[in-house]
């Protein structure tokens, strides 16, 4: 593990290195471009700190020994990128319905299918959220730095057992391959998921206003049953439309309950802004130097960027849209978070999206005349 | 002997019972729970994990131990997950041959190849009886099922040949049938450190019924599956008894049954030949002799009989049944420990 002080390293290793203090001691993956630095330093970490590294044989067998793993006490984490994600899908769904912390990076890669393997990416940003079938709520992070691969991916194990479900790292290509500053911190906070304290337990039922239930591990005498049927607050298997409706309320609310609380957008020159200049990741960085551009020339063009992307800030975005006049919506797809914005502020501002595809990252110029063009018609 | 009252009280979780009559899947939990008695085994310590299908019902929820019911095919990885984090678990899972061989075949061979010290007991009820008897891979060629109307174009797997392959070290087969074997081969399985592999072929009337083409009352079925289940499989060394052969009828069973029994009148030969139901086979007709003289004077008339297809001899198209793998290799969680020491992490 890197020492506490400031380092040069890739994003990727600075995801490794800050699930690792997190607390993670359990990791499956499988091969895959752009994620395998991931990999390759959990494998060459985890040992040293008495955790255990498995490659396994594809990316639905290393969700499923996450889940396992994670239910016999562990902090576990798997990391991938858009065919391995995709992989995972069903398997994610699991963790959702059994209320299984964990954590799942998906460092995105041009797609649909094989695309572009080495080249970034914004395009997973629904399959992050719907991926897997049914009703459910997704948390999702989204790191603009190598400083934050290390620090949301120590975010997202706190959510995790903080929420007691999956948590996605959408990371990409770009920021898991650069080489930036990273300040390794003397000590980070980490959480814990609650565990049971009494005989018995109900661990998919609680009276607790968090709406998270107490979880055991295997091996402690509970003689858990855990399915990804319909069950009871016990565990048992039930199909009967009231128990499966309780329980789908229950998982949407614990989440969106808090999405005030944990709520995490950086915000940049947004005090008199007209324009506001909104992305996410790779792209948010060429955004901020276009936002800087822009105000240099008088524009009043403010950044809003979202560290985390699902739960969607909608009550926060419909706040905003009554103070400025316009959205620019800057991502590295064919527009998909723009959608949500659209959703929020209901007709009430003019939304324009900035998408690219095919592996780049839009420019500071690209983004800057977008925002002059706004700015004209204002 | 325990009383059966001993066993479901302390080990099976009290609700009512999803399985079909004649379902071999009450017979293999009856098994594993006398096989967990017998060695002793803190049911606080023991993990089930199963997929989908039929026979992920036996562990969850009737076992009374913890229990993973898990997505379709994947208990294997899942199982894997949890045994390495916490290797003082002891971990079974239960899984069927569509769940495990087919769909989970991928995570089958790889658990084998790994060595890890996992118990899989694998119900083979020889299709996808849970979603209405489909083919599988371990259907046999030519059988009718409901996606193979016209009889199957594939042929199954012999998965224990597969799971010794891929390098498991305790390997057996057994039929729902052989419960005392059964039993035990599961408590060595379970004391085996590796990769343990138990196939059991189990009578499903419901779906079977169809796929052998069985026309009796439904409450007639569930025997004949068992008594053919003994018909068509053999264990080395306590071969069946006796002097016997069975003819494959041309057309008819019926036809070929009266020709046959016409034939051994005439010539006055004491064979006695009756109706059976064979795995491999089908419905032929089995023709047991007084010693092995008269066998072979016997399939000589047989083979001249126009009403008879083929004559077979007793253990063709058998299935062996036994332990086959008794190994050594090293354990993966065990040699997950090693990389943690070499690494300085302990």
């Amino acid at each position: 593990m890197l020492p506490p002080g400031k380092h040069l390293v890739l994003g990727n290793i600075a995801c490794a290195e800050g699930a690792i203090r997190a607390g993670c001691r359990f990791f499956a993956g499988y091969p895959i471009t752009p994620a395998n630095e991931i990999t390759q330093h959990m494998a060459e970490e985890l040992p040293r700190v008495g955790g255990y590294f498995l490659q396994m044989e594809d990316e639905i067998a290393s969700m499923a020994a996450v889940i396992g793993a994670s239910w016999a006490g562990a902090k576990a984490m798997t990391a991938t990128s858009g065919p391995g994600f995709s992989l995972m899908q069903e398997n994610i769904g699991y963790a959702y319905m059994t209320e299984t912390p964990c954590v799942v990076v998906d460092v995105q890669r041009s797609g649909p299918s094989t695309g572009q393997a080495t080249m970034p990416s914004q395009q997973d940003f629904y399959q992050a959220r719907y991926g897997a079938h049914g009703d459910y709520e997704a948390v999702v992070l989204s790191p603009w730095s190598v400083q934050e691969m290390f620090d949301l991916t120590v975010r997202a194990f706190n959510l995790a057992e903080r929420f007691r479900t999956p948590v996605i790292l959408l990371a990409d290509g770009m920021i898991g391959h650069m080489m930036e500053k990273l300040v390794v911190p003397e000590e980070v906070e980490t959480v814990e998921r609650r565990r049971p304290a009494g005989a018995s337990c109900t661990p998919f039922g609680t009276e607790d206003p968090s709406l998270v239930p107490e979880m055991p591990r295997f091996g402690e005498g509970y003689r858990l049953l855990v399915t990804g049927s319909s069950h009871d607050p016990t565990g048992r298997r039930d199909y009967s439309p009231r128990v499966m409706e309780a329980k789908l309320r229950r998982m949407r609310e614990k989440i969106l309950r808090a999405e005030g609380e944990v709520r995490d957008i950086v915000e940049a020159e947004m005090g008199d802004a007209r324009i506001v200049v909104l992305s996410y990741g790779a792209s948010a960085r060429p955004s901020y130097g276009a936002v800087m551009k822009a105000r240099k020339e008088g524009i009043r063009a403010g950044l809003m960027r979202l560290r985390m992307l699902w739960p969607f800030p909608e009550e926060y975005l419909s706040k905003v849209a009554g103070e400025v006049e316009a959205f620019l919506v800057v991502e590295m797809n064919l527009g998909k978070a723009v959608r949500e914005v659209e959703r929020a502020v209901h007709g009430r501002v003019e939304v324009t999206p900035l998408t690219r595809v095919g592996g780049v990252v839009p420019t500071v110029e690209e983004v800057y005349q977008a925002i002059r063009r706004i700015n004209e018609c204002l | 002997m325990k009383p059966l009252s001993y066993y479901r009280e302390r080990y099976i979780r009290h609700q009512p019972s999803p399985f079909c009559p004649g379902c071999g899947n009450g017979i293999i939990l009856n098994c594993f729970a006398r096989a967990v008695d017998e060695l002793g085994l803190d049911q606080d310590r023991i993990l089930c994990v199963s997929g989908i299908g039929c026979s992920a019902w036996i562990p969850s929820p009737h076992f009374n131990s913890d229990t993973l019911h898990t997505t379709h095919g994947r208990a294997l990885a899942f199982a894997t997950g949890a045994k390495v984090f916490n290797s003082d678990l002891t971990v079974v899972v239960f899984t069927g041959d569509g769940d495990g061989a087919g769909i989970g075949g991928n995570h089958l061979i790889h658990a084998a190849r790994r060595n890890i010290d996992i118990t899989t007991i694998l119900v083979n009820n020889l299709s996808y009886a849970m979603t209405g008897g489909q083919i599988a891979p371990t259907t046999l060629h030519g059988s009718r099922t409901i996606t193979s109307p016209y009889g199957n174009p594939e042929n199954p797997f012999d998965l224990c040949r597969l799971v010794a392959a891929a390098g498991a070290t305790y390997v057996a087969r057994w039929t729902a049938y052989h419960v005392i074997e059964l039993t035990r081969s599961m408590e060595e399985a379970i004391e085996n450190r590796g990769f343990s592999f138990i196939e059991v072929i189990s009578p499903c009337p419901t779906r079977q019924r169809r796929i052998f083409g069985f026309r009796n009352p439904i409450y007639e079925v569930p025997s004949r599956i068992m008594e053919m289940l003994v018909e068509s499989t053999y264990i080395p060394g306590r071969e069946p008894k006796g002097h016997y052969c069975y003819t494959i009828p041309r057309a008819g069973v019926k036809e070929a049954l009266e020709a046959v029994e016409t034939e051994l009148g005439r010539r006055d030969l004491g064979a006695g030949v009756r109706q059976v139901d064979h795995l491999r086979w089908g419905t032929v007709l089995r023709v047991d002799c007084a010693g092995p003289e008269e066998l072979d004077s016997v399939k000589e008339l047989l083979g001249e009989i126009p009403e008879v297809e083929r004559v077979v001899g007793a253990l063709e198209g058998k299935v062996e049944l036994g332990v086959f793998v008794r190994e050594r290799r090293p354990e993966f969680v065990e040699s997950l420990r090693e990389v943690m020491r070499r690494a300085g992490g302990v």
